[in-house]
């Protein structure tokens, strides 16, 4: 362990490199430097995804056109939707705080392969460009939706193509990253670090790291079938040639509800950590944590076909997609159970992190009991490819992964960057952002119920009250939003300099020094035989 | 891929790289399993025309590819034992030979392709959409992406195979350090093995 003055001296931040400034970051291995560098990326998407979805949001303020024609609207839920899947929710948590935090967390001074590392991240960026070629170049952005579905996808006149293959490039930065964790947790440990004294965040991405590794590829092959179908009318999926579009949706759901569980499986493992930190107490059930994250990995394998309930299946699939699908919701309850029974008679230190634990715990079963009504057959097909439908995913993947890189960012800030955050803005900040999270998707629940068709630029004038009332949410989320940037990105300029352990957590990162140094430690770590990531007295 | 760049302690982890290599190949399984999942759908619904269209395939140089690809595997397979008794000449030699096989192996589909194309039977084709049935347009159309893709393997095979020779003549790759040929035979395994499954799939079932 480090003393503060000698840490400061060569912390990560300071540390000077064969190059200087910009160039000593985009050059640089270190994990935690990657980790930063996903970060700026990442957010950067994001707010470009969050300006689309304010677009949306207003063209739906009234029915009929409001700012934008039904192409452009077209477009917009489509570039918003490739951008937040696989440019923000998909990397989010694994590639900024599992980058960063799982090498210390584990005792390990990088991962295994800090070159492949850095080679994701440029992959990442590649895949960014290439995306956004496809909104700037050709024939106008491309209006698929996010699934690209054949056989429109082959069909449309828009320039899809590169944003198939950015698509492409960013799930193999995904693999690459999933790669490099697995061998890095395999290999890596500390001594002492036997598999059942991880901490739960790194098990929670060793799930993730296996579901990237097996589910990407599947997807990958899919978009290569869709580029060239359009490429050369190879006929896969094109019923004209005796292809089967139906086949595409088996196969890119074959990835794409995994992916679900990339997302949400690292934002469960982060509030694993907060949560036995700000209620200072072991958590709950260890190893029910670690066998539900295995069974969420394991069962999401074999449920994707629950999205195409509608889209034409033999009773016999949806009765077995269906039951897997209420099977799959049984370890993430489990979960929930072990958050709040490590609460429960626990001293509760009630921090801003812990604020939005809680509230993901709030949002995330809303989410997810909403999702077993999708899972039931009948009620399916009453509220299939309505506005429920969509309220429903942002309720998991915003409010279960957003709220969750909200909570992790405020509970490893100081680790990250040595100084504190300005407190009452950070709470203030969450209060304004989780008031208009639940105006903006509240009303789309009720809206879906009543037949509100989502994907749509206009709609019935029976539909406006909760339109209107969803479109302020979202202004209201967007001030949150700035809030907490502004908050965040003021503090870690001129905060006030972080303690090494802020918080009193007993996880290996806090026992280093807060930013850590370059090399993480001075001497390996080793763990006995009585400590834990979770002894608290 | 073995050593930390930023900082002076040299790591490496011969285990580390091979667990890497082996996870690599499952996604490559997994990206040719959907291939394989869109084949056997489609043979189940067009069995007559997957048959008819197998018998224009030419089996003589799918066999010969076969052979070609197997002595391949051995040769590799070789070459990373005679490293480890230090006869890096013989290596390289070995390592010369895979690369001449494989070389081989694309000018044979090179050829293979080339007279298909001469019959105007590619995907898109005005031949092919006239001339044939929805199942044969598929078969062929799979035909084309899968052993399109699996050249594609071949070639990063072959471009690791050369980096790792590169690697064992200026002696960095050596008995202690095999890693790098070890992975490299590795994926090139991994490619044989993918066209044992193509070669049946596509020219043997009738």
């Amino acid at each position: 362990m480090h003393k503060e003055q000698a840490a400061n001296m060569s912390n990560y931040l300071t540390y000077q490199g064969k190059y200087k400034g910009l160039l000593g970051w985009i050059t640089s291995t270190d994990h935690k430097r990657i980790g930063l560098l996903y970060l700026y990326s990442i957010l950067t998407m994001f707010s470009v995804g969050v300006l689309l979805g304010l677009a949306m949001k207003l063209e739906l303020l009234a029915p009929g056109k409001t700012i934008m024609d039904a192409q452009t609207y077209n477009s917009t839920f489509t570039v918003h939707g490739v951008i937040m899947i696989f440019m923000v929710v998909v990397p989010g948590l694994p590639a900024v705080f599992g980058n960063f935090l799982m090498p210390i967390m584990i005792g390990a001074k990088d991962v295994a392969f800090p070159k492949l590392n850095l080679l994701s991240w440029y992959l990442y960026v590649a895949g960014v460009f290439l995306v956004l070629a496809a909104l700037f170049f050709g024939n106008g952005a491309p209006d698929t939706g996010w699934t690209f579905y054949a056989p429109y996808s082959f069909k449309t006149g828009t320039n899809l193509l590169p944003a198939v293959f950015g698509a492409f490039v960013l799930g193999f930065s995904s693999i690459l990253t999933g790669l490099n964790f697995l061998v890095t947790i395999h290999r890596m440990r500390c001594p002492g670090m036997k598999w059942t004294k991880l901490p739960l965040f790194v098990w929670t991405l060793y799930g993730t790291a296996w579901i990237q590794l097996l589910a990407t590829p599947v997807v990958g092959i899919t978009l290569v079938l869709i580029a060239l179908e359009r490429l050369f009318g190879v006929g896969v999926f094109d019923p004209a040639l005796g292809g089967d579009p139906i086949l595409y949706q088996h196969l890119f759901w074959i990835y794409s509800h995994p992916a679900v569980y990339i997302m949400i499986l690292p934002a469960m493992g982060a509030i694993s950590e907060i949560i036995p930190t700000f209620a200072q107490k072991q958590v709950f059930g260890y190893k029910a944590i670690i066998a539900s994250t295995m069974a969420i990995a394991f069962v999401g394998y074999l449920v994707w076909g629950h999205h195409m309930f509608t889209a034409g299946m033999s009773g016999t699939a949806q009765y077995y997609f269906s039951l897997l699908t209420f099977i799959v919701a049984i370890p993430s309850a489990i979960k929930v159970f072990n958050w709040i029974s490590t609460m429960y008679k626990g001293s509760i230190n009630v921090q801003t992190p812990l604020y939005w634990a809680a509230s993901f715990i709030f949002v995330f079963m809303i989410g997810g009991l909403s999702g077993l009504v999708l899972g039931a057959l009948a009620t399916d097909v009453h509220v299939h490819d309505t506005a429920f439908v969509v309220a429903h995913f942002h309720y998991i993947v915003f409010g279960g992964t957003g709220f969750a890189f909200m909570a992790a960012i405020h509970y490893w800030f100081p680790k990250i960057y040595g100084r504190m955050y300005d407190k009452g803005w950070a709470n203030a900040g969450w209060l304004v952002f989780f008031i208009g999270f639940l105006a903006l998707y509240t009303p789309m629940f009720y809206l879906g119920m009543m037949g509100m068709p989502r994907r749509y630029y206009d709609y019935m004038k029976e539909f406006q009250g909760g339109n209107i009332l969803s479109t302020f949410g979202s202004w209201i989320l967007a001030t949150g939003l700035v809030i907490i940037i502004v908050n965040l990105v003021k503090s870690a300029r001129h905060g006030t300099p972080a303690e090494m352990d802020p918080w009193h957590s007993k996880t290996l990162e806090w026992q280093v020094s807060s930013p850590p140094s370059v090399e993480n430690f001075d001497e390996i770590p080793e763990i006995a035989e009585n400590d834990g990531p979770y002894n608290y007295k | 891929m073995e050593q930390n760049a930023h900082n002076e302690h040299v790591h490496y982890d011969a285990e580390a790289s091979k667990i890497g290599m082996w996870l690599f190949i499952f996604t490559e399984l997994l990206l040719f399993g959907g291939l394989f999942i869109v084949y056997s759908v489609y043979r189940f619904m067009n069995q007559e025309a997957f048959h008819l269209a197998a018998e224009e395939l030419n089996t003589t140089i799918g066999a010969i590819n076969t052979v070609l690809l197997l002595v391949s595997s051995m040769t590799i397979a070789v070459s990373t034992t005679t490293l480890q008794l230090k006869k890096k000449g013989l290596t390289l030699f070995l390592l010369g030979i895979t690369v001449i096989i494989g070389v081989v192996f694309l000018v044979n589909k090179y050829f293979e392709w080339g007279a298909k194309i001469e019959h105007g039977i590619w995907p898109g084709s005005e031949h092919l959409k006239t001339a044939f049935s929805q199942g044969e347009i598929l078969f062929f159309g799979l035909y084309y992406v899968m052993t399109g893709l699996h050249a594609l393997h071949i070639i990063i095979g072959l471009i690791i195979i050369l980096f790792a020779a590169h690697r064992v003549y200026k002696g960095t790759v050596n008995e202690n350090r095999a890693a790098l040929l070890e992975n490299a035979g590795l994926y090139w395994h991994l490619v044989d093995l993918i066209w044992i499954f193509l070669f049946p799939l596509f020219y043997l079932i009738h």
